[in-house]
């Protein structure tokens, strides 16, 4: 077979792509998926460079030197040349410095940690672009969107104006998710306990599809969401629409919310409990928990001694609510028994049983963020 | 610890009738057909009066050339089990469009996936790897045996052990719902209380002590039982990829091992190493398991590798092209392949720099890999290519592995990755090198060296029909998972609604079942090989004109493999030796001493069974005892010390006897 063929035939898989369908990743809507398409294009052009090559050759000596064909050369000693191997090995070698150079800056430049520095080619992020914050909860198994700004929440629904920086706060409830919206950039990890960070804008007005991206259990298929992209007014409008709702997610609602259900339908909660999403991450949505920042804090303190015996069942989260129990399933006395974190205490029960163990160092109201993941 | 301790007996621990699947008529025919098939070889055994033979010859054996054949029987099972959750898999995801569910419920469904990747990762790929390194090393470097050849023996039955455990879980009980990597929480008591994963942590801990255990042999093989004049730098390249590989078990195993304690002390005794309560990090846990993981990947590709790499120079008749830079490149994978295992997870918030990092040394082993591509390409250079079975594989292997390199690579980009990772471009990767590597690889080993193990060569007709349609099966079944990738769906999902992708999974599956033709073919290649066996038969001993040392004795070896041990001059020993006229000893035979066969690696592995079991279903005294049997029975064997046996010098010259009027019969 003459090379143009084969090399035809090397192309044939891209050819495939072509095709109108859907192919998200390679026509999004957004900048920062823009430039990791760019990336996927310019990476894998650079490779095709010693890609193409090799499958000729392999195809091409295949056939020159089958057994039958006596004309080619035969030559059973050959085995070493020194141009050959600094060939074989700097061609691969100066493709990935190539290439390593790229990853290198543009790891960098589309680290999701890092906040945005234009909302597309052609215009850079100025003082007026205000960025909208999203906290973002993956429960079992729908998505729980907050807008602390906003003041209301929403389940299974995301909606940012168009050209606005958006700052994601993302954790979860109990196993780990993925927040992946192929329109408008790559995903990020929603782990409990944990918070992750996406900086993203979307620059096309539309409905793209959220989904979860990291197996999570039974009800993980459908764990989908919409994200609508829309205009200023549209967004404005959008909010109003949440706020006239009515429902109040405060934390007995989000202990309903966080049972395990499938398929949940697009909900909306007027108002929300402002601590709710720091309350999520340190895992101490249950007033009766500690937060894990606190138990941080403490034992950053150097620990309690044998006094600390007694955090154990007020750090006890996942083993009294298993999956599928929920929070009906905690046995009531725990609720009475020993609440001693001064920062969840409520004015109707101002001290808890174990007092002087609060004290000190949980006095501070100001808790960072548990285990963040940098 | 159980979610109901109330329906906990003593005996049977949390063991129940309800365990049992029988709602689930899939399992139930499948239960059917297994039984059936069972009880069938059993009366068959029986009634050809096979049980002594079979025990004596086989499950007993210490001989390596056996225990290497047990490998691939035990791994060509467990493919079939394998495949069969793909195909089941392919059939759901074709039709489970717009509402439509599927036959699969998740609970189902996502056993299946998991499956799927544990048995083919380690229960397919392992034991085929493991078992192709057992029999042709000792044969490659002219030795006798492995250098422990009950431990040998042991290791096996501990990985058949292992592979038991899973397919237990098919029939009592369920298998883990949590992907084939197990992460925590997911995988923590909270999220997985049943016994799935108590299946998954006990198969995969008993199955490794049988493969660091023989990684520990072969490296003690390799490195002590070299006939005289082999040095390093002239072993056969299978040989040094071996050494590599088995290197990487011992190195990586007892980190799976370690990390695999540590899942089952949170699951038994509530400690919090990867819970989300009392400061326990599920991270950590994706940590330690990938460095585990990376390595594995090349575990199981550098043997691929090193069969290429025989069969290449073999085929075009032609010294392998770059020898010293082969070594090195597989030396230089051997290391980098340690630090690279966070391009797993760059999507869980590591930094740019620890991203760029770990992105980067990803991308410099594509370097000794190209080396080694166009190391293969150069020896065809100039060749005399006979297009043989194994050759058609090489070649369908170095055109389809670039895709998945070069597909790996762009994975290795982070802001790429961020797109693409867990979605299907990333399951179409790895199945195009594991599928277009190892798989591609091992099969052209298992033709390779069939002859010498069973003295007749595959029938290459049926051996041609399984190459074409594993080739074209595998680009059907994922080049339509690279597009789907490209749209944004991810894996392990078992319902779509967008009624545009279902065109993609249709064709996948239509992939797919070509390639259960190809494997079809394939066990239909050993029936009729097996038929024609007189045609197909190799008298020489060297039935391809082979270059390494396996091919100078005959076809299947004597149990000692060589009469004498052979002095090596030059790279390609066999080679060599036949380039100069070498004359084969016909006189001269002493009595050779042998390992004798014991059943200690069978008994051990049972109670290893009985362990599991006991563990899974928290039937606390079947553990115990177990246990207790297992440390007093090993014990009670380093007292045995009947171990040894001298093969008698009449009968060696009887072999060699035969040999002698085969190879003229030859002429």
């Amino acid at each position: 077979m003459p090379p143009k063929i084969l090399r035809l035939l090397a192309l044939l898989p891209l050819g495939l792509l072509l095709p109108g369908c859907n192919l998200v990743i390679m026509s999004p809507s957004g900048d920062i998926a823009a430039q990791q398409r760019d990336l996927i294009i310019a990476s894998t052009v650079l490779m095709l460079v010693i890609i193409i090559p090799v499958m000729v050759l392999t195809l091409f000596f295949a056939w020159r030197y089958r057994a039958s064909n006596k004309a080619a050369t035969y030559d059973p000693e050959w085995h070493h040349s020194t141009k050959l191997e600094v060939v074989i090995w700097a061609a691969p070698l100066a493709i990935i410095v190539v290439l390593g150079a790229m990853t290198w800056t543009a790891t960098h430049l589309l680290d999701p940690y890092r906040p945005l520095s234009r909302i597309d080619a052609a215009r850079p992020v100025t003082a007026e672009h205000k960025p909208l914050t999203v906290e973002v909860v993956a429960l079992d198994w729908k998505w729980l969107f907050i807008y602390p700004e906003q003041g209301f929440a929403t389940v299974n629904e995301l909606a940012a104006p168009v050209d606005t920086p958006i700052n994601f706060r993302i954790t979860a409830s109990s196993v780990m998710n993925a927040l992946s919206i192929p329109a408008m950039a790559g995903m990020i990890y929603a782990m409990p306990g944990m918070e992750t960070k996406l900086h993203a804008v979307i620059n096309r007005e539309g409905v793209y599809d959220g989904l979860s991206s990291n197996y999570s259990g039974a009800g993980f298929s459908d764990m989908r969401f919409k994200f609508h992209g829309l205009s200023q007014a549209g967004f404005d409008a959008w909010v109003a629409q949440n706020k006239a709702a009515g429902g109040a997610l405060d934390r007995a609602a989000y202990l309903e919310l966080e049972r395990p259900s499938v398929r949940e339908p697009v909900r909306r909660f007027a108002s929300l409990d402002p601590e709710l999403f720091t309350a999520v991450l340190n895992r101490c949505v249950d007033s009766t928990k500690m937060c894990s920042s606190e138990m941080m804090r403490i034992d950053a303190a150097g620990g309690l001694g044998p006094a600390g015996l007694l955090n154990v069942a007020a750090l006890e989260y996942d083993k009294t609510q298993r999956r599928g129990a929920g929070a009906a399933a905690v046995p009531a006395q725990r609720n009475t028994a020993q609440r001693f974190v001064l920062a969840l205490c409520t004015p109707a029960d101002p001290v808890g049983v174990r007092q002087e163990v609060a004290q000190g160092p949980a006095a501070d109201a100001a808790t960072p963020p548990a285990g963040q993941v940098n | 610890m159980s979610p109901n301790p109330d329906q906990m007996s003593f005996v049977f621990g949390r063991l129940s009738l309800d365990s049992l699947p029988l709602h689930e008529p899939i399992l139930v025919i499948t239960f059917i057909a297994v039984a059936l098939g069972g009880l069938a070889a059993m009366g068959a055994l029986t009634y050809f009066r096979l049980w002594g033979p079979l025990w004596r010859d086989w499950l007993t054996t210490v001989d390596h050339k056996r225990i290497g054949i047990m490998y691939v029987i035990l791994a060509l099972i467990m493919l079939l089990r394998g495949f069969s959750d793909a195909l089941m898999m392919r059939a759901q995801q074709a039709i489970a469009f717009g509402g439509a569910e599927g036959y699969l419920p998740p609970h189902h469904y996502d056993q299946i996936f998991t499956a799927h990747g544990v048995i083919m990762i380690f229960f397919f790929a392992m034991p085929l790897v493991t078992g192709l390194m057992n029999f042709v090393v000792p044969l490659q470097i002219g030795a006798r045996d492995v250098a422990f050849p009950f431990l040998n023996n042991f290791s096996f039955w501990m990985t058949a052990a292992g592979a038991a455990i899973v397919m237990m879980s098919l029939f009592v009980g369920e298998f883990a719902q949590t992907g084939w990597l197990a992460y925590p929480p997911l995988s923590g008591s909270a999220y997985s209380p049943g016994v799935g994963v108590d299946y998954y942590i006990w198969a995969l801990q008993i199955a490794g002590v049988g493969t660091l255990l023989s990684g520990v042999n072969l490296v003690a093989t390799i490195v002590k039982m070299r006939a005289p004049g082999l040095t390093m730098m002239k072993l056969p390249v299978f040989t040094w990829t071996s050494l590599c590989t088995n290197v990487l078990i011992v190195a990586a195993f007892p980190v799976l091992t370690a990390v695999l304690v540590l899942l089952s002390l949170d699951r038994y005794v509530g400690t919090n190493f990867f819970t989300n309560d009392f400061g326990g990090n599920p991270m950590m846990y994706v940590n330690l398991i990938w460095i585990w993981g990376h390595p594995e990947v090349y575990i199981l590709i550098l043997p691929a590798f090193g069969i290429f790499s025989e069969v290449v120079s073999t085929f075009c008749s032609k010294r392998l092209f770059g020898y010293t830079s082969m070594v090195y490149a597989t030396v230089v994978i051997t290391i980098l392949s340690y630090i690279v295992w966070l391009h797993h997870f760059f999507t869980m918030g590591s930094g740019a720099s620890v991203n760029s990092f770990f992105g980067i040394t990803t991308m410099i082993i594509s370097i000794p890999t190209g080396a080694k591509i166009f190391n293969w390409l150069f020896t065809m250079y100039r060749g005399r290519i006979r297009f043989e079975v194994p050759m058609l594989w090489t070649i369908g292997f170095m055109i389809t592995f670039v895709i998945g390199g070069m597909t790996g690579v762009l994975l290795a980009v982070p802001p790429a990755d961020f797109q693409l990772h867990n979605s299907l471009f990333l399951i179409a990767h790895f199945h195009n090198v594991i599928i277009g590597g190892v798989v591609f690889g091992l099969l052209a080993g298992i033709t390779y060296w069939f002859p010498k193990a069973f003295g007749f060569k595959l029938d290459p007709f049926w051996g041609k029909v399984s190459f074409w349609c594993w080739l074209i099966g595998f680009y059907l079944a994922f080049m339509p998972l690279y597009v789907l990738g490209l749209m944004g769906v991810t894996r392990r999902i078992s319902r779509f609604e967008d009624p545009s992708l279902q065109i993609w999974f249709v064709i996948a599956a239509i992939g797919a079942v070509l390639i259960a033709v190809g494997i079809g073919a394939f066990l239909l290649q050993i029936v009729v090989s097996f038929l024609r066996r007189d045609k197909l038969r190799d008298l020489t001993g060297d039935p391809w004109g082979g270059r390494t040392l396996e091919w100078a004795t005959s076809s299947p070896p004597p149990d000692y493999n060589f009469a004498f041990t052979p002095i090596i001059h030059s790279h390609d020993a066999w080679w060599d030796m036949k380039g100069r006229g070498h004359v084969r000893p016909v006189s001269g035979f002493h009595a050779i001493h042998m390992p004798k066969n014991t059943g200690a690696g069978v008994i051990l592995a049972g109670l290893s069974v009985g362990f599991a079991i006991g563990m899974i279903w928290y039937m606390w005294w079947l553990a115990v005892l177990s246990f207790a049997a297992i440390v007093i029975y090993s014990i009670a064997h380093t007292f045995n010390n009947d171990r040894d046996f001298y093969i008698p010098a009449e009968e060696v010259v009887a072999t060699e006897d035969r040999r002698t009027r085969l190879l003229s019969a030859a002429e």
